[in-house]
């Protein structure tokens, strides 16, 4: 009987099944354990509401704002680029172009996605930077709108292929019904399908903009490592990923709170990017539904 | 004007700011790929792919940087493959479909999406501190490894499913055991898409520095690592190291070492498309 | 060998009552044909034979199958063992997605044997047996894809033939094919039946006339009628089983 063989194989497969439960549960203790002792030496409400962030100094701050607001201005830059044209691209192949066209194009978007991110930041830095600076006056070196640039041209594949896949699930009879009533293209797609296929669009822009607030290498490179608290566009700030590859990067003691800083960063970090994500597997398990 | 010639023609300005669109993206890639060409292809020669690293720009060269990358694909896809085929496998033909699959499952859906820096955290704290296999390439490769685990998995779990169930049956019927049916026919046929989705997955890793700085990469080794403990930097390391000098002639640098990545990763993508068009071409249950 | 025994037999999906106390005796050497309406059981019923469906979900079973005298539920029975001896053809022909000769030689080599010499004989013995030797000799190392559906479905028979069964379970092994490669399917069962119990399910009244020495008539999960082919067709008990056989409905 080849039982035993089979039962121990059945084992050491769940391992590694379990295997994923253990890197989640990793990530939650060290984020947690860490971030504990940091906020033994740093109160949540300075963290959460100080303007500075300056642990690397010897007049230490710890308010974590200017990473967040910087977090959120070169992905909201990024989003602004993507949407537009990501969503347009999913409505241009779904209802305008023919099907080889469809096929060959699609691939060719996801290279967009393939360029590995530290080439993007150098597109970034020396590119589109030095580009905008011959008419935007004033704009610095390191700024958030060329890296935000950058990151939405590396997130529209992302945007058109789920908005794509949106859209083509819109029943049949809804487009037929709305040319059936005379409407053009345009009118029977920004009338009928967009609002049909909202929640599967929104899903795209959560997941796209998920995946900007953790990008780093292009934020690093082009966004420079100043952790001003603004909205402006043009100066240099600092993300939440880009602090944690500059500590990083540095040599910091173990169990310093300069170390423990990127852990309380990463929490956020963490706690952001998770709640978006659910959200979108929430409202994509509930428009699955509604199809089904 | 009257109201349908009015909405026919915003139909047609529509329909050109797709095109528009649809190639924008691509045309500034191609732009960016020939001035990264011109400026990098000059300095691209085999002193620059074997030289060690240099404080002198024109001495500088990727060797180090470039065998450090071979390393760690190579130990990655060791760790990640079988890990994340296992687990794939354990998924899709042995877990229960009960609260604990499910579980699984979100979970996986939810590692998917955690940023890689956050990866990096992990490794920091589990591989490099609390192992103590410091900023090795096994620290390394095992932080990596986790990154791409689930998207292997989820490969593993496509491709098997995509296995007619009647492959098995017929095993069954022959009296085959279960892992004797995965091992010899399910697995097998599926090793197609699994290789193809395995190799995309590679392509990423193969560009990824953030995590990998954070578990404890070094930017500067001035020799080659020879076993899976030595210390390492990788090729996007080293062109983001030099991306952030103030010399113009480090940036020609850089922009030689983004033409070497690039092929790399072009190569990887290209091998995984070529072989899913073969594979599609040869499987028609 | 001896007979196939089923005694009183339940089975559930769910809440689906499958197959209704059914009680069987199949004889060896024979061709025993089920037949019925669609859904009303028989593949279910034939693959408790060789525990094919213990691998759907929700499927629950009571009462007994003996094979030479063994309960073949019995938590003891090594299922692998069991499906050597109890071999199964499918609907569709489902070849393994490898060589000819891999499609023939695996049954052998997952039971360790691995000497080239004796495996090639097994499967040159195996589809002579399956009369598709002659057709495959020279393209041994072909992809199974590349038969046609009536060889694909010989082949499958082969490769059962392989690892010496005593039973055969054929599930509507025609159902896929055309006039010709239907008749030398046939033809290949009436051969068979000489060295293995068969049982088939068919829709298909005339084959069941043609090829079998028994009939059984199933209708929504139970046994209405079994008898002798020629009885069963010339002078059925059950009013159902006239309405059927002579296609009044089903
Ligand atoms: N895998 C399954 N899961 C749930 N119900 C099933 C399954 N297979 C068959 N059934 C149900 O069992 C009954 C008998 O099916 P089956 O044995 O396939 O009939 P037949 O082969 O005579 O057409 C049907 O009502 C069918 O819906
Ligand atoms: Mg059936």
């Amino acid at each position: 009987m080849r039982r035993p063989k089979e039962k121990l194989i059945e084992k050491l497969l769940a391992m590694s099944g379990w295997l994923t439960i253990l890197t989640t549960l990793g990530i939650l203790v060290i984020l947690v354990y860490e971030s504990v002792q940091f906020f033994a030496d740093v109160s949540v409400w300075e963290f959460l509401t100080g303007t500075e962030w300056t642990p690397l100094f010897s007049k230490k701050e710890f308010g974590i704002l200017p990473l967040l607001t910087a977090t959120l201005l070169t992905s909201v830059i990024a989003l602004l680029v993507a949407l537009p044209i990501g969503l347009s691209i999913a409505i241009y192949l779904n209802e305008y172009a023919n099907r080889k066209f469809r096929s060959t194009v699609k691939p060719m978007l996801e290279v967009l996605a393939s360029v590995p991110t530290v080439v993007y930041g150098f597109f970034a830095l020396t590119i589109i930077t030095p580009f905008l600076q011959s008419f935007i006056p004033g704009l610095a070196g390191f700024n958030s709108i060329s890296p935000g640039i950058v990151m939405g041209i590396m997130i529209i594949p992302m945007i058109s292929s789920l908005s794509e896949d949106a859209l083509f699930a819109v029943p049949k009879s809804l487009r037929d019904a709305s040319y059936g009533m005379g409407a053009t293209r345009f009118q029977t797609v920004f009338r009928v399908l967009i609002p049909s296929a909202s929640s599967g669009i929104i899903v795209s822009i959560i997941l796209a903009i998920s995946r900007a607030i953790g990008e780093t290498m292009i934020v690093a490179i082009a966004a420079g490592q100043q952790p001003n608290f603004t909205f402006n566009p043009l100066v240099p700030v600092e993300t939440i990923t880009t602090y944690i590859v500059q500590v990083s990067l540095g040599d910091v003691p173990r169990d310093s709170i300069e170390y423990r800083t990127i852990f309380a960063a990463g929490m956020v970090l963490f706690i952001i990017t998770f709640v978006m994500n659910n959200v979108s597997l929430w409202l994509k398990r509930k428009y699955h539904r509604q199809y089904e | 004007m009257n109201n349908s010639t009015k909405n026919r023609l915003t139909d047609k300005a529509f329909q050109y700011f797709g095109i528009f669109n649809t190639f924008l993206g691509l045309v500034m890639l191609a732009v960016f790929i020939f001035v990264i060409m011109q400026v990098g292809l000059p300095r691209l020669n085999w002193d620059f792919i074997t030289s060690l690293p240099s404080r002198f720009p024109e001495k500088a060269g990727i060797y180090t940087a470039l065998i450090g990358t071979f390393w760690m694909l190579f130990l990655t896809i060791i760790f990640s493959v079988t890990l994340g085929v296992s687990a794939g496998i354990y998924l899709e033909e042995y877990a229960k479909k009960g609260w604990f699959s499910k579980l699984l499952e979100i979970n996986i859906s939810n590692l998917v999406g955690v940023p890689s820096v956050i990866y990096g955290i992990l490794g920091l704290a589990f591989f490099n501190r609390y192992l103590g296999l410091g900023g090795s390439l096994l620290a390394g490769s095992l932080t990596l490894s986790l990154l791409i685990i689930p998207v292997i998995i989820v490969t593993t779990r496509e491709s098997l499913k995509a296995v007619p169930k009647t492959i098995k049956e017929g095993a069954y019927a022959l009296g085959a055991t279960r892992w004797q049916t995965i091992w010899k026919q399910q697995l097998p046929a599926a090793s197609g898409s699994i290789v193809t989705g395995v190799i995309l997955a590679l392509a990423r890793a193969i560009g990824e520095a953030a995590p990998l700085i954070v578990v404890g990469a070094l930017v500067y080794v001035p020799f080659i690592p020879h076993t899976p403990m030595d210390d390492y930097t990788l090729l996007p390391i080293q062109i983001f190291n030099w991306t952030s000098r103030p010399q113009p002639e480090f940036q020609v640098n850089a922009s030689a070492g983004i033409i070497v990545l690039l092929f790399l990763t072009f190569l990887l993508n290209g091998i995984s498309i070529y072989l899913r068009n073969k594979w599609q071409k040869k499987v028609k249950w | 060998m001896n007979q196939l025994i089923a005694k009183n037999v339940n089975v559930w999906y769910g809440e689906n009552h499958a197959i209704k106390d059914v009680s069987m005796v199949i004889e060896p050497y024979q061709v025993t044909a089920l037949i019925g309406p669609s859904g009303c059981g028989k593949s279910t019923f034939l693959r408790l034979f060789n525990r094919m469906n213990d691998y759907i979900d929700n499927f629950r079973m009571e009462g007994e199958i003996l094979i030479n005298e063994t309960n073949i539920y019995d938590p003891t029975v090594n299922t692998e063992a069991l499906r050597k001896k109890v071999g199964m053809v499918f609907q569709k022909p489902n070849p393994f997605p490898t060589s000819i000769y891999e499609n023939v030689a695996f049954g052998m080599k997952i039971q360790g044997m691995n000497k080239k010499s004796e495996l090639d004989e097994i499967v040159e013995t195996s589809l002579r047996k399956a009369v598709l030797w002659d057709e495959v000799k020279d393209s041994l190392k072909k992809s199974a894809f590349s038969l046609s559906g009536g060889q694909q479905q010989r082949l499958c028979i082969a490769r059962t033939l392989a690892v010496e069964p005593e039973v055969i379970l054929m599930d509507e092994p025609a159902s896929a094919l055309d006039p010709i490669s239907t008749s030398k399917l046939e033809n290949l069962i009436f051969e068979l039946k000489k060295s293995y119990t068969i049982v088939i399910v068919t829709h298909n009244m005339q084959q069941a006339g043609r090829i079998s020495d028994q009939t059984a008539f199933f209708f929504m999960g139970k046994l209405i009628e079994y008898d002798s082919t020629k009885k069963m067709f010339l002078k059925p008990t059950h009013l159902q089983t006239q309405n059927y056989i002579t296609g009044r409905f089903g």
